[in-house]
């Protein structure tokens, strides 16, 4: 099934802006993180086609799939 | 010898009280300059130098910042420019809190540190820099560290509290002491060529929720550092917010969260 992934700020880095990519049902957060070699620790915020998520969030064929780092400086 | 009132009322020029007129006044009727400026503006009056702000702010709102009360938690980066243009708005009551002192790496982007006050207090630059801007600000600086323990007492007092600190846990720990005493907060951080803004009212819970997987001190800032450029873009974002919160006007971020990166000149807005 097809996933849509838009990463933000430094997560871009050596990686892409947004790409869609074909998944297997049942796919979660967690998997597409460990797929791209994304902590979940860099995946401060997850929005799974504009609601909130977590690592544990199933996705479904169409979904778009939001990633932001945590940003913390002052 | 005539009233304030009447001394005001006869030397308005266009509605305007020039920035001597005011010093006299200070000198000669035995009054501080933030009692001169609240009798200026009660008169629908406006000191000349806000006449820049005349068109967008009228009188009415311009009192009603002099009678804000705004406390910065952070004098840094973020923090040196919220305070600069708080005072610079004219915002009558600045509270900032920061236990550090100027360092030689703060100088690629903290608007108060200099060659010269490297070692210095920043809550104490920063008041003396609100002075020599503005003396109708009255400005409370605050060296000590902000916690959970302590802040209740230095925020309690405020409407709206800006988010200038470089640490996450310590963010949770201000965004808590909001909820407690019921204030606005307004967020705001900065890494590398990004940044981000959210505006969180009691009951809300945002900070919470864009903080909630986060473990670590720092963020992305951790590697990439902080860019002169992005600072005062995310700092300004939050004094608009401040200022449409005191004035209860306009649209804010609440409940929202605006990331920025200036990289690939991309915003973006998430709402919790």
């Amino acid at each position: 099934m097809k996933v849509t992934v838009k990463l933000f700020a430094s997560l871009r880095k050596d990686r892409f802006a947004v790409d869609d990519f074909d998944y297997q049902e049942g796919v979660t957060v967690g998997h597409i993180l460990a797929s791209l070699n994304i902590s979940e620790e860099e995946a401060a915020i997850i929005f799974i086609n504009a609601r909130h998520g977590g690592p544990d969030s199933p996705l479904k064929e169409g979904d778009l799939l939001a990633i932001f780092p945590p940003v913390g400086g002052g | 010898m005539e009233s304030l009132k009447e001394y005001l009322l006869d030397r308005a020029e266009n509605g305007l009280i020039p920035l001597s007129i005011q010093t006299w006044a200070v000198q000669n009727f035995g009054l501080t300059f933030s009692a001169v400026e609240e009798a200026i503006l009660s008169l629908n009056l406006l000191p000349a130098r806000y006449q820049r702000n005349q068109r967008s702010l009228s009188c009415r709102q311009q009192l009603s910042l002099f009678r804000g009360k705004v406390a910065v938690i952070g004098c840094g980066g973020l923090g040196g420019y919220i305070v600069e243009e708080l005072a610079r708005l004219g915002v009558g009551h600045i509270t900032v809190v920061d236990h550090d002192t100027f360092e030689e790496h703060n100088l690629n982007r903290q608007l108060f540190s200099k060659v010269d006050n490297l070692g210095q207090p920043k809550v104490a630059v920063a008041a003396g820099r609100v002075k020599e801007i503005n003396p109708a600000v009255t400005i409370e600086a605050v060296q000590n560290a902000f916690t959970g323990s302590n802040g209740r007492g230095l925020i309690e007092k405020v409407d709206v509290v800006a988010d200038a600190l470089d640490s996450i846990p310590r963010r949770l720990e201000l965004a808590e002491v909001c909820e407690k005493c019921d204030i606005p907060l307004v967020h705001g951080s900065v890494g590398g060529w990004y940044g981000q803004v959210a505006t969180q009212f009691p009951g809300e819970y945002t900070l919470q929720k864009i903080y909630s997987r986060c473990s670590g001190e720092g963020g992305i800032e951790k590697d990439l550092g902080n860019l002169s450029f992005v600072v005062p873009i995310i700092a300004s974002i939050e004094v608009a917010e401040i200022v449409k919160i005191l004035l209860g006007e306009g649209s804010t971020l609440r409940g929202k969260m605006l990331s920025l990166n200036l990289l690939d000149m991309e915003f973006t807005e998430i709402t919790f």
